[in-house]
């Protein structure tokens, strides 16, 4: 459904998106994450044709993004990262104009708005003017909009910033009920979000797609990232031992009040807390805590993207507007 | 074709919903009847001389507003993201924003017909009605030019006031280079084409009531050109 081959995209001299590829079919919700400034954003605008890439390109059901732009545009409901509505405007009727602007048949929009107000939960909201609805509601006309034409393909920059936790359930549960039947596409910094609702997850740094896989698959990549932590009392020469056990590459301890606390990494795959258990006890220490954390997400997102926030805003100030 | 006329319907429903329709057409009103008032009490005469003279500098105060946020304000609120992401072509929603403002315009001129009524009644030898009708035809002309010079402006500016100020900048210089004080000071084949530049001469020949085709192809072309301009300037983003 979403084809993207070598994707390039320069604003001037800075490269934003760095040969890119990746697919999206359908049934599939591919998570897009990675820190601002990454190029999430831009490569959505891209997908969309807001953008022009600078090198390469992509496809959207089929059609070529800048060969046939509008029917590429028509295959796909955009929810930009903005939500940027026309605030003057009632909701019904915003929504019959972005429907009409879509290609919604004249004799059908009527129906499709009923079925996104019902869809979006904005039932309660549908007479109102767009400019007093809340940043959740506003959001929701947002999703609405873009499921009007019942599109194969979304593409959704960040869905939920700017939502209250239930508001945020309440989106993702919507996102995984219409994902069958189309391929999505959206974009997170929130990584549970990612591993929540994702089938799949692309990680993006710098403008190059740095890795991709479910969640468990990026788990996988990270390697010698299981860690324990160990809190003991007593015992000279625990610590020595625990540095000896098979698997650890490092330990690292402070004194607090007469406790040790130690953080063991080792390698993966292999389970150390009974061996630490008997370590402790066989060089008379008491073992007061030991608790077992194993790579999370975030652990793979840092050690992929290097360093958070490194460029940060450095896309949103390349962008007009 | 459909897509410029969703468009063109929502733009135009948009200036009725914000105050600037509204105070636009009234400061319109004011500033013509004035003129005409002016020229009925102190010199006794009912003539739409006054208020077709004048046209071209009340356009000049006026027309810029109405075009200033055309594009300038979608570009500060972002909604020309999810509008120009949509299955349309920059061309299609460029015309129809543009003729939502020439519409804005036709009503004005409407608007200012009691005028031409007051001025039939109260005229001595009445008036030459194909003479004003061409008159107006001029001024929807004139006013639909500065209408696209606007547009353009609005196109690559970020901020209303600064889109106003650069339109009315633009106008002005197109409105001067045709005047006598200025093509008086150039020599001789220059002079004959700043006047034919200028958009003064055509506007006053179209007043006299004459359809000459040159006038005609004149407008058309500066909306045309403008239009034009302002289509690559909206798809221009794609390369920013």
């Amino acid at each position: 459904m979403i084809e993207v081959s070598g994707l390039t995209k320069k604003y001037g001299e800075v490269l934003a998106v760095d040969d890119v590829s990746f697919s999206v079919s359908k049934g599939e919700i591919v998570g897009f994450l990675g820190p601002n400034g990454a190029g999430k954003s831009t490569t959505m605008k891209v997908l969309t044709g807001y953008l022009a890439p600078t090198e390469g390109t992509a496809s959207i059901n089929g059609h070529d993004i800048i060969d046939q732009p509008l029917a590429a545009r028509a295959a796909v409901g955009y929810l930009p990262e903005s939500t940027a509505l026309y605030e003057e405007m009632g909701v019904v009727d915003y929504l019959r104009y972005m429907g009409r602007m879509q290609g919604v048949a004249g004799a059908a929009i009527q129906g499709r708005i009923d079925d996104v107000i019902q869809t979006c939960g904005l039932a309660t909201m549908a007479h109102k003017d767009i400019s007093q609805l809340s940043k959740g509601y506003h959001q929701r006309v947002g999703l609405a909009q873009a499921l009007l034409n019942d599109p194969p393909v979304l593409i959704l920059d960040e869905p939920t910033s700017g939502l209250d936790p239930a508001q945020i359930v309440e989106i993702r549960s919507l996102i995984t009920r219409i994902a069958e039947e189309k391929a999505i596409l959206l974009s997170t910094h929130i990584l549970p979000e990612a591993q929540n609702t994702c089938s799949r997850i692309l990680i993006i740094s710098n403008g190059k797609l740095v890795g991709e896989g479910t969640s468990g698959e990026l788990l996988d990549m990270v390697s010698g990232n299981e860690q324990y932590s160990v809190r003991l009392r007593g015992g000279d020469g625990t610590l020595r031992r625990l540095e000896q056990l098979k698997g650890v590459t490092a330990v690292s301890s402070n004194m607090e009040n007469g406790e040790l606390a130690a953080t063991i990494s080792a390698e993966k795959g292999h389970d150390l807390r009974e061996r630490i258990f008997d370590t402790a006890v066989e060089s008379g220490a008491k073992l007061l805590e030991l608790s077992h954390t194993s790579t999370s997400l975030e652990d793979v997102f840092l050690s992929l993207t290097g360093t958070t926030g490194r460029r940060s805003g450095q896309e949103g100030g390349s962008q007009d507007g | 074709m459909g897509k410029i006329c969703t468009v063109w319907n929502r733009e135009f429903r948009a200036f009725w919903l914000s105050p600037i329709a509204y105070i636009i057409i009234i400061a319109f009103l004011a500033l013509t009847n004035f003129l005409y008032f002016r020229t009925f009490f102190v010199e006794g005469q009912a003539s739409l001389r006054a208020f077709f003279d004048f046209l071209p500098w009340t356009f000049l105060l006026i027309l810029p507003a109405l075009t200033m946020g055309q594009w300038a304000e979608e570009r500060k609120t972002g909604t020309i993201e999810p509008l120009l992401t949509l299955p349309v072509t920059e061309w299609q929603v460029v015309l129809g924003k543009y003729l939502a403002s020439v519409s804005l315009l036709g009503c004005i001129l409407l608007l200012t017909t009691p005028l031409v009524f007051s001025v039939m009644k109260l005229s001595s030898n009445g008036i030459d009605e194909g003479q004003t009708l061409m008159s107006y035809f001029g001024a929807l002309l004139l006013g639909a030019t500065y209408l696209a010079i606007g547009s353009w402006v609005s196109s690559f500016s970020d901020n209303q006031i600064v889109a106003f100020i650069l339109s009315l900048a633009a106008i002005a210089v197109l409105l001067f280079v045709g005047l006598p004080f200025v093509t008086f000071f150039v020599e001789g084949g220059f002079s004959v084409l700043l006047r034919n530049i200028g958009l003064t001469t055509h506007y006053s020949s179209l007043g006299r009531g004459v359809l000459d085709l040159r006038d005609l192809l004149y407008f058309g072309s500066m909306i045309f050109f403008f239009c034009f301009l302002t289509t690559r300037m909206v798809e221009s983003r794609k390369w920013s």
